[in-house]
């Protein structure tokens, strides 16, 4: 019975078959929330009635023959910063503990319209600022490995319900690594999709130039299965892409014939022997699997992080200046309006988002915007370029998905520069806007999953797919 | 990676938070210089960049011209509007006064 | 410190005269759009709703909603930057940053350095010209108004907010300081609100909020070549308030340098009820909008052929319409003297039925003055006036079948019955024709009753005219033509 969580692919068409009913497999994961969650701590909210009722209705639409969704009794768990209007969304934040969107993301209309059946709400850093679920409003999400270890973050509640069978597949967002990261450090798939290739209407923004909302799975296909639902074009966001629609399981168990595979020249000095040992041997696999390997560079990698770290900063400045205690979400009192913003905004907002809130002013205010916001827009078109120039020798690029394997609690949170510091490998892709996807592989010498990272240039979301299938199959197999 | 150079000053944390709307308690604001001067010592290596002829990237997909057709659709609810809000009167959101006016 | 604000203009300008001051004065106009829907949401654009009913997540500024461009909004701003001479450029959005209730996501999508018009120019009536910086695309903000329990007034205990007008496009339209008076700067505002309205693209009403005035004013010697510290009034509602706020800050300023004081750059309000400006809030950090480029947005880059399109399909240029009208009137004499009629059968939308009539052959000097005076009461009316009908009843009044008394009683008729003719309402109103030979007749027949006065009359005494004309009303039932008595009356005494 073990295997049947094992891939929400299989469990969809056996709901599909009528061979199990969506009831059963949502019951089956209840089961698993109702004993791992008070401990983990990856959801913030479920609604089991809910979730019954609506699988149900799937369940009586398969049994009278009707055509059903994609993703038809599936049981799914939603990042608790994508609005959700049968749930609070807070962000895991104080500001937004009571908050009721009165709308759904429209990654949460697609879902519904597959059929798939939300399951609940899943714990983030506070506005999904942070790489570890530590900065948590509602406390931290533990890594289900070892739970002495953080998950990972920001999505860690998502990476940690799907590795617990807490959900089948689940939805995180991604501005510098918040699915690749925690999903590395769980032992699981997670993808950051191409940039405005799923909208992010109704994904409450932290970086919007950076931020993408992508899948959690077991497997590269159940996250195939996931983004075929979640893509597309959307009126409602003006960066949405207006292409034709891909079948992106078609992508999955194919050879690598032909595939030109890149290694960065300059993230060779930043690796330590574990983790060289571990994309060395990846590497050999895919040698051994008829890639080609070749070496390339890109001179200005080395400068995303402090890319990232003015522009992410900059943008949530300003996005997350409407929590004001006006309209909605927690208000502290005071003796007139700009008090009361003051109040509530001082007491609404955690350590780690007042520090990048400050950064991201200081980097806009008048006097250093020239120097920080504009040097870092300028940075990001030289790495463009630079990714641009490799993808003319080869499909895709694998690098590790982070520095070290899971941390333990504490280790890094009173060192901010640290903490960004597990981001280096993730941050390119989304400065870029490209696709890329982490696959477990390997372990560190504390026995905690790795992850090794596919990235490819924008729109080839369908090679990160099939070089991430491919390296699934050879790990299994060897 | 603590740099010898301070990158920010208390007096600007001060400014910067004034302008962001927070409070800072004397202790937040030395941790927030010392940790923000980190943060903006290691952004420094931007500086010695050679940039004069690199435009600036703000999106990362090249896009242009998206519009909307000037059609109406139907608004929400007022209560859906006001059913968040912490204070509200006559379906308005109430605030304590403005005072600049 | 406190002046009367009523100060005329010859003060003033007596005023800067005597202390050897000039004033630099430029304006931004903020003029709200027509559109049907707001600038970044499908809800409706409209003024006098119950509060917050139009509104969604968008307006609200509601946490993960994204704002998704309004293409007639940019058509209209793009027609608005074709009449004031701008040149229509590639442009981007970019975030302004403050905190303020009424402003939901507490920024404002505006546009920055690289606006959709710039460079443009106003032609005044008087022939002056004022330069226009830029037209830029940004959205209105909510509505707040103060709240106080016990009902006083200024006790105000609370802010209410409504956000129905949040996100309703704007245009702001910001001048050159090209301007040098209160006077100068009420002149480029009714010619600028004439040209935007007569574009289509927004209703240029004041007195509603549609259309509002910032000026940035300062002074300097005249000697001096450096520009003093300027001071931006805000929210300037009406023309009146425009010249007298202008008014005041100029003599303000002077008196505070005079004084040995300096001008200290400050946001002013200028408050009806004390006839001067007050200072809202000093320009110092408040002011860092730390501006950048708004990422939910894509460039907006509109192109030849797309702007072509609107210049083709744009209703005529105000100055077009004004120069085809002066055209229809070439030949008449007095047209110095009928140029603010033009304009003002223009800005009534009354220069289509006028180009009609006068084709038809009626006298363009009496259909402007029909249209401008008595059809101006029933504006909507005279825009569907029959244009036959209207030439024939200025014909008959040419040809003095008509006085000018019976040709106003029959057009205020014909306004309120588009659908009757001409010879219908002159029977329906009982009009009597007093033609030359009517008229000749009922004066031959009062002479020989009146024998005595015409003497006087034949003697010089023009005081007798103004008898007889009494008399032919009378007998007439007030429908001859004076003007027409008066001629034969002339000509009898000549005769006789």
């Amino acid at each position: 019975m073990d295997n049947f969580f094992e891939s929400a692919y299989s469990i969809a068409q056996q709901i599909k078959d009528n061979s199990i009913t969506s009831k059963e497999v949502v019951s089956k994961y209840f089961d698993n929330i109702e004993s791992k969650n008070s401990e983990l701590n990856a959801f913030l909210i479920t609604d089991k009635q809910a979730a019954i009722r609506q699988a149900e209705i799937v369940d009586q639409k398969i049994q009278a023959g009707q055509q059903v969704g994609t993703l038809a009794g599936l049981p799914v768990a939603i990042k608790d910063n994508i609005c959700t209007d049968d749930f609070t969304t807070t962000c895991a934040s104080k500001i937004l503990r009571e908050w009721k969107p009165p709308y759904n993301a429209t990654v949460i209309q697609k879902l519904i319209s597959q059929d798939a059946i939300i399951l609940g709400k899943t714990n983030l850093d506070e506005f999904a600022m942070g790489s570890s679920t530590e900065h948590s409003a509602f406390g931290p999400t533990k890594n289900p490995v070892d739970p002495s270890r953080v998950p990972g973050g920001s999505s860690g509640g998502s990476a940690c319900a799907v590795k617990t069978d807490m959900a089948s597949v689940a939805l995180g967002s991604d501005t510098g690594g918040s699915i690749r990261q925690p999903a590395a450090f769980c032992g699981i798939v997670g993808m950051k999709p191409t940039y405005g290739l799923v909208s992010r209407y109704g994904l409450i923004a932290f970086a919007s130039s950076l931020d993408q909302i992508g899948p959690f799975g077991k497997t590269v296909k159940d996250c195939a299965l996931v983004l075929n639902a979640i893509s597309g074009h959307d009126p409602y966001d003006s960066t949405s892409l207006d292409i034709k629609s891909d079948d992106y399981l078609q992508y999955v168990d194919r050879d690598l014939k032909g595939i030109r595979i890149g290694l960065i020249e300059e993230f060779d000095e930043v690796l330590d022997v574990s983790l060289r040992e571990n994309l060395e041997s990846a590497t050999n696999l895919f040698k051994q699997n008829g890639a080609e390997i070749v070496k390339v560079s890109l001179p200005y990698v080395k400068y995303a992080l402090s890319t990232y770290y003015l522009i992410a900063p900059a943008e949530a400045s300003s996005n997350l200046a409407r929590f004001d205690g006006v309209r909605y979400g927690l208000r502290v009192d005071g003796d007139n309006v700009e008090e009361m913003m003051i109040n509530t905004r001082t007491q609404g907002f955690g350590q780690e988002v007042k520090r990048r809130i400050m950064l991201g002013t200081y980097a806009l205010s008048s006097g250093y915007y020239d120097a920080y916001y504009k040097t870092a827009q300028k940075l990001r078109t030289a790495l463009i370029s630079d990714f641009k120039k490799v993808y003319d020798q080869v499909d895709v690029i694998i690098c590790p998905t982070t520095p070290t394997g899971a941390f333990e609690f504490g280790a890094k949170l009173d060192d901010p520069l640290q903490m960004y510091m597990s981001d280096i490998f993730t941050i390119p892709s989304n400065l870029a806007g490209h696709p890329a996807i982490s696959v477990p592989f390997g372990t560190d010498s504390n026995g905690m999953p790795l992850g090794i990272q596919i990235l490819a240039d924008g729109l080839n979301d369908s090679k990160v797919i099939h070089v991430g299938s491919a390296l699934e199959t050879l790990r299994t197999e060897g | 990676m603590t740099q010898d150079k301070s990158f920010i000053s208390k007096e600007q944390v001060l400014h910067v938070a004034a302008l962001a709307k927070l409070n800072l308690s004397d202790q937040e604001v030395t941790k927030f210089t010392a940790q923000l001067s980190d943060i903006l010592g290691y952004a420094n290596e931007l500086s010695e960049l050679e940039l004069k002829d690199v435009s600036p990237t703000a999106h990362p997909i090249e896009l242009e011209n998206v519009f909307r057709d000037d059609t109406v659709l139907k608004s929400i609810d007022n209560s859906k509007v006001i059913q968040n809000a912490p204070e509200s009167l006559n379906s308005q959101f109430k605030v304590p006064p403005i005072l600049d006016d | 410190m406190e002046m009367p604000a009523n100060t005329v203009k010859n003060d003033i300008e007596d005023f800067l005269k005597d202390t050897g001051f000039e004033a630099t004065i430029g304006l931004e106009v903020h003029c709200e759009l027509k559109t049907a829907t707001k600038l970044w949401c499908s809800c409706k654009n409209s003024f006098g709703n119950e509060p917050n009913t139009l509104v969604c997540p968008v307006c609200l500024g509601l946490p993960g909603s994204l704002p998704v461009l309004n293409k007639r909004a940019v058509e209209y701003a793009i027609r608005i930057g074709l009449a004031l001479n701008c040149t229509v450029q590639n442009s981007i959005f970019h975030r302004k940053n403050y905190f303020y209730p009424d402003m939901p996501k507490d920024f404002q999508i505006s546009q920055y350095d690289i606006p959709i018009n710039a460079d443009g120019y106003v032609t005044l009536p008087d022939g002056g010209s004022v330069g226009i910086v830029r037209a830029h695309i940004e959205e209105d903000t909510g509505k707040s108004t103060h709240f106080s329990a016990s009902g006083r007034i200024h006790e105000s205990s609370a802010t209410l907010i409504d956000y129905n007008r949040a996100g309703i496009p704007l245009v702001e339209i910001v001048s050159a300081p090209d301007i040098t008076s209160s006077e100068m700067a009420k002149a480029y505002v009714t010619e600028l609100r004439n040209i935007i309205v007569a574009t289509g693209a927004t209703d240029g009403k004041m007195e509603e909020g549609s259309m509002r005035v910032d000026a940035n004013v300062s002074v300097k010697r005249i000697q001096d070549s450096e520009l003093g510290t300027r001071c931006e009034i805000k929210n300037l509602n009406s023309l009146r308030s425009l010249g007298k706020a202008i008014n005041y800050e100029i003599k303000r300023q002077v008196d505070n340098i005079l004084s040995g004081q300096k001008v200290v750059q400050q946001t002013r309000h200028f408050n009806e009820d004390l006839n001067q400006t007050v200072t809202l809030r000093t320009k110092e950090e408040a002011e860092d909008y730390r501006y950048f480029p708004e990422p939910d947005l894509v460039p907006l880059n509109p192109g030849a052929a797309w702007i072509e399109q609107i210049k083709a399909e744009m209703p005529p240029l105000l100055i077009e319409r004004r120069r085809m009208v002066q055209d229809l009137m070439r030949e008449t004499q007095e047209i110095d003297q009928l140029q603010s009629a033009i304009a003002i059968l223009v800005d009534l939308n009354l220069d289509s039925v006028f180009k009609q009539t006068v084709g038809i052959g009626a006298n363009p000097t009496i259909a402007l003055k029909r249209l401008t005076n008595e059809a101006a009461n029933a504006v909507e009316a005279a825009r569907n006036l029959n244009p036959e009908q209207f030439a024939k009843l200025i014909q008959l009044e040419t040809d003095n079948k008509i006085s000018t008394t019976q040709s106003k009683t029959i057009l205020s008729k014909m306004l309120e019955n588009p659908d009757k003719t001409l010879d219908i309402l002159i029977s329906e109103l009982n009009i009597v024709s007093f033609g030359e030979a009517e008229t000749t007749a009922l004066v031959e027949q009062l002479i020989k009753d009146k024998p005595d006065e015409f003497e006087r009359f034949k003697q010089g005494d023009d005081k007798v005219t103004q008898f007889f004309i009494g008399q032919i009303m009378r007998l007439s039932k007030g429908q001859a033509n004076g003007k027409l008595v008066t001629e034969i009356l002339m000509k009898k005494r000549n005769q006789f």
